[in-house]
């Protein structure tokens, strides 16, 4: 049985802003029947001052696509058009307090509605669309594959499965994906190395040390900034890493879930599986 | 808040009896089987009245069978015997619907350069006979199919299947993991080389299995080890868990009648019953099945929603939707099957058992409803009552995967 969180549960039971809007002033619509996810999200706008007045959804699809789309709604309403638009599928997941890995997916179904949406109400043409088709099976573009990878900071064809199915059909662009991996990681992380770090032989101390230090200084440091924050290594001990959360991180209520998550699972991909993270208190 | 356990094809409650069986094995009589003392020999004597009960369960003889941890170590046994006593021979033949013990063990085999054929099914799930034939040649070192779906419960004519193998000289095994119990089996009168089962189906733990091999077999150990089981299962022997399985073999036996009259009668009362909601429609052949087993799709709607609604409602059941799988296609079994996209993301299994009531029946009949109109509500796919046949969103962009062909 997947591990939800009490969040995930509340807003698959109880899912708020269920249907259609009064007045649809933009439309988006991702997923399909086929596919075994649909999402329909409809968006009022007050046009003067660009707000999003109302936000409605139907989704078709398991209990995370449920509560992912009834959070995007909550998330959007009230805010402006653009404010809307920074949100990423992580703040959809870290609203819901995280999602199972597997089903990541379902937070990036909900940004892409919220993008076409906007698309639709602005007259343009939502980004998902742009590109080649990568996917068959599930119709996902190198670009957007390209824009998942870069925002959730991924380095395995397995996650990239997990956040935008591509490549969990037939497995035939699995290649494909993992030439798009290498070459974004090869660009992003000269120094911290593409792969699990354990690469050949044996790892010092201190060759671990230093990996560490890379991987927070030019890989969570940099996405915990893009949301006000930062992050700063003060040990390592072992199996245990010391990190000191600063910005708007230290305060922020879902902090320990973002050292869980995020840190935890960045530092055990790119350096070591058995990586514990503690996070260091002055007082 | 009740359980109402419909889900006896995943696993089923430990038999009271069988439980109190076990016990004492576990520290009185905590003797070796294989040991020259009387704590030894209490514990040889009680293995011997075990392996009696079950051989009477499947109509073979007690010599004939051997002890595993569970149906998939069966399957691998009885698969991996055929190939290496028959080295010469590198075809296998199988089914595109079986249990994912023997598929992944034939994707593997087809690395090591073994030709695998995969007969297909009809729309309710029934094997392709033509193609059967057809794909039986000198060189075929095994040929095995599920007895019973554990999906949809459909029944293949393995009887007939075992026969026309053996004309042609070729080695059959079946996975009846699902079928012990359920339905008559009478070995002796059939020409099955080898079958698989599992105890925890019938109310005996987890953790036990046996493979019946025919006496006569040609037989390669795939644990290689002591003396027990005659030399084909080495390790020590499971004591506790063969003696439950041999009281469970027993209450299968006494209760086989009562699966196929009041729990049958149970599980098409739930049927109706739940076809009665519009769009729903059952998966497999209506007769040709299991008594215990229904598989049923709720279109537009998909089934990790209804069975986490279900099971807030105490009702355990499980899917064949690609989320509740944990991969992104739904279940091999309905897509062999061909049953529509629209369906296949919406399939419950529901699988009864002799502890099931018509009290808990009426009670699901009462929840299901609730159920499909609360998520249907929420779908882009349904409005008021019916489905919304003009979304743009009833197939994919790409429309090139398996799923929309």
């Amino acid at each position: 049985m997947w591990e939800y969180t009490d969040q995930v549960m509340e807003h698959f039971e109880r899912p708020r802003n269920v249907g259609v809007v009064a007045r649809i002033d933009g439309e988006g619509q991702v997923g399909s029947l086929s596919c075994g996810d649909a999402l329909r999200l409809t968006i009022q706008v007050d046009k003067a001052k660009d707000i999003i007045e109302d936000a409605k959804f139907q989704t078709f699809g398991c209990a995370s696509a449920i509560a992912s789309s009834s959070a995007l709604t909550e998330m959007i309403k009230g805010r402006t058009v653009d404010q809307a638009l920074t949100i990423t599928n992580q703040d959809i997941a870290n609203y819901l307090g995280g999602l199972p890995r597997e089903k990541m997916h379902c937070s990036v179904m909900g940004q892409e509605a919220l993008e076409a949406a906007v698309a639709n109400y602005r007259g343009v043409k939502p980004k998902a669309v742009e590109g080649q088709i990568v996917c068959e099976c599930f119709g996902v573009t190198d670009v957007e594959i390209e824009r998942v990878i870069r925002a959730n900071r991924l380095t395995t064809v397995e996650e990239v499965t997990q956040f935008t199915k591509a490549g969990g059909g037939c497995g035939k662009c699995q290649e494909k994906l993992e030439r798009i991996l290498t070459r974004i990681l090869h660009r992003a992380a000269p120094k911290a190395g593409s792969g699990n770090g354990q690469g050949k032989g044996r790892m010092t101390a201190l060759k671990r040390i230093k990996l560490i230090e890379d991987a927070i200084v030019n890989q969570i440091a940099p996405a915990l900034m893009r949301d006000g924050g930062d992050i700063e290594l003060v040990d390592v001990d072992g199996p245990e890493v010391l990190v000191a959360l600063k910005g708007s991180c230290a305060s922020c209520p879902s902090a320990k879930r973002t050292l869980a998550d995020f840190v935890t699972e960045r530092l055990r991909a790119l350096v070591d599986p058995e990586i514990v993270v503690r996070e260091y208190r002055p007082d | 808040m009740q359980t109402i356990y419909f889900d006896n094809n995943a696993t089923t409650a430990v038999d009271p009896e069988v439980l109190e069986a076990m016990l004492p094995y576990f520290q009185g009589h905590y003797g070796n089987p294989s040991s020259m003392h009387h704590k030894g020999g209490e514990v040889a004597t009680a293995l011997r009245e075990a392996r009696q009960r079950l051989a009477d369960l499947l109509g073979c003889e007690p010599g004939e069978i051997i002890y595993t941890s569970c149906g998939t170590e069966s399957d691998n046994t009885a698969m991996w015997s055929a190939l290496r006593t028959q080295p010469d021979r590198r075809h296998l033949v199988t089914s595109r619907v079986e249990h994912s013990a023997i598929i992944n063990n034939a994707a593997f085999l087809k690395r090591l350069g073994y030709q695998i054929t995969e007969v297909g099914v009809d729309r309710e799930g029934r094997l392709d006979m033509d193609q059967l034939l057809k794909s039986l040649t000198p060189d075929t070192a095994l040929v095995t199919l599920l007895w019973a779906n554990n999906e949809t419960g459909v029944l293949f004519p393995i009887e007939e299947i075992a026969q026309l193998c053996a004309e042609r000289g070729l080695v059959f095994h079946t996975d009846a993991v699902q079928a012990v119990g359920k339905i008559p089996i009478n070995l002796k009168a059939t020409k099955i080389d080898m079958l698989s089962l599992a105890g925890h189906k019938i109310h005996a733990p987890k953790g036990i299995g046996a493979l019946y091999v025919r006496k006569g077999l040609k037989f390669a150990p795939f644990m290689i080890g002591g003396h027990q089981e005659g030399g084909r299962r080495g390790g020590t022997e499971n004591v506790p868990y063969i003696i439950g399985l041999g009281v469970a073999a027993r209450l299968a036996g006494e209760r086989l009648p009562e699966e196929n009259t009041r729990v049958k009668a149970l599980r098409d009362r739930l049927e109706d019953g739940l076809l009665k909601i519009p769009y729903t429609m059952v998966n497999g052949h209506r007769t040709q099945r299991l008594p215990n087993t229904t598989n049923i799709s709720f279109e537009y709607i998909e089934g990790e929603s209804i069975l986490f609604h279900l099971s807030h409602a105490g009702i355990c059941a499980s899917s064949g939707s690609a989320c509740t799988s944990g991969s992104l296609e739904p279940s091999h079994v309905l897509r062999a099957m061909g049953v529509p996209f629209t369906a296949a993301h919406g399939s419950i299994r529901l699988s009864l058992a002799t502890t099931n009531t018509e009290e808990e029946v009426t009670e699901a009949l009462k929840i299901f409803p609730e159920v499909v109109k609360k998520l249907r509500d929420l779908s882009p796919f349904w409005k008021d009552d019916g489905p919304v046949v003009e979304s743009e969103m009833l197939s994919c962009d790409a429309n090139n995967c398996q799923i929309c062909n």
